[in-house]
């Protein structure tokens, strides 16, 4: 988190606005000078009075991942203007049903087996049932349907988690920033 | 989607109501915003304003900006629920779900796997009359997903 204002250099927010970058100013400890095209995206897609409004509704120690989810969403706007950063959570709630399915019929064969069901023609003999205990099968996702139908758009409230974000440098799923051409924030 | 003339005659989109302004035939958000639809247009123009939704319509195809819209209402709604991470929060959850998803199917093919073993094992000596089936698949690399897929994505 750079402070731009305490070299007396404007920070990015200021220079793109063209205006004087105040000690107080509360862009400055998001945009550093030296990222320019962050403040333009989310300049671009959200505005800056909509930011500063956003900003000062939260608490000091939430606004830097604030302006970080909206760089974010802003650059998947920019580079996608049609569905932004909803198409990668379409792709992603796909691949959840696809496992899902994968793992509801491999706890359905295990069902079968320990009940002794053999269904691929093994003759019906002594069985070990070493396995007492399966795999639970995870709780279905909630599936993200549009309310007048269609879609896959629904509010994601079943699907908050406070999952730390990937640019706290915590990140055992995976990282989501993109191979772009800028993937750094 | 509706065009302009189906909505009610004489009745302003939502979009013109929230911005007491005169909905035009030609109005931009009038298909995309009924005049019963105050509310989810009021989420849009709080997060992104008014004019940003305008430009990136401008931007879009005609025949895409419906998907346009519904994609811009659906993280307004979500970036309204929650300030801080907005969609990136349901990113992150979706992952951290895939994640699960992937370590339970391991585990449960590899159960299944040992318990077909031992149902093998079990059976009397003797011919075997029916073949060893294998009932897991090679849990393949190409069949999980690879967050290398999802990093190229959407910024590919």
């Amino acid at each position: 988190m750079a402070s731009s204002s305490s070299y007396n250099s404007p920070c990015a927010a200021c220079k793109f606005l063209r205006r004087k970058c105040m000690p107080g100013c509360i862009f400055a400890p998001y945009f550093p000078p030296e990222e320019p095209q962050k403040f333009a995206n989310v300049h671009k897609i959200f505005g800056a009075s909509n930011v500063t409004k956003l900003l000062n509704e939260l608490l000091p120690q939430q606004r830097e991942d604030a302006v970080n989810s909206l760089a974010y969403e802003a650059e998947a706007r920019v580079r996608d203007p049609v569905y932004g950063c909803v198409g990668a959570i379409t792709f992603l709630q796909r691949q959840v049903e696809r496992l899902q399915k994968e793992l509801d019929a491999a706890n359905a064969d295990l069902t079968r087996l320990t009940c002794n069901e053999i269904p691929t023609g093994l003759p019906s003999t002594r069985v070990v049932n070493s396995f007492h205990s399966m795999v639970a099968p995870r709780q279905r996702p909630v599936r993200i349907g549009n309310e007048s139908g269609g879609n896959i758009y629904q509010t994601p409230q079943d699907f908050y988690f406070p999952y730390p974000p990937p640019w706290n440098g915590h990140n055992p799923s995976g990282n989501i920033h993109g191979g772009g051409a800028d993937g750094n924030f | 989607m509706k065009s302009h003339r189906e909505l009610c005659s004489g009745s302003s989109c939502a979009a013109c109501k929230l911005l007491k302004r005169r909905c035009t035939p030609t109005c931009q958000f009038a298909p995309y915003f009924q005049s019963d639809e105050s509310n989810k247009f009021a989420k849009v123009h709080k997060v992104f304003g008014a004019s940003n939704v305008s430009k990136i319509l401008n931007e879009v195809p005609q025949e895409q900006r419906e998907d346009a819209v519904n994609s811009l209402v659906y993280e307004a709604d979500v970036r309204l629920s929650d300030p801080v991470y907005g969609c990136i929060g349901v990113i992150a959850s979706l992952q951290k779900k895939i994640v699960e998803l992937q370590h339970d199917l391991i585990l449960s093919r590899a159960r299944l796997a040992y318990y077909v073993d031992q149902t093998v094992l079990c059976l009397d000596d003797g011919a075997n009359m029916c073949p060893v089936i294998d009932m897991v698949e090679p849990f393949k690399g190409k069949d999980c997903f690879s967050f290398d897929q999802f990093t190229q994505y959407p910024f590919p």
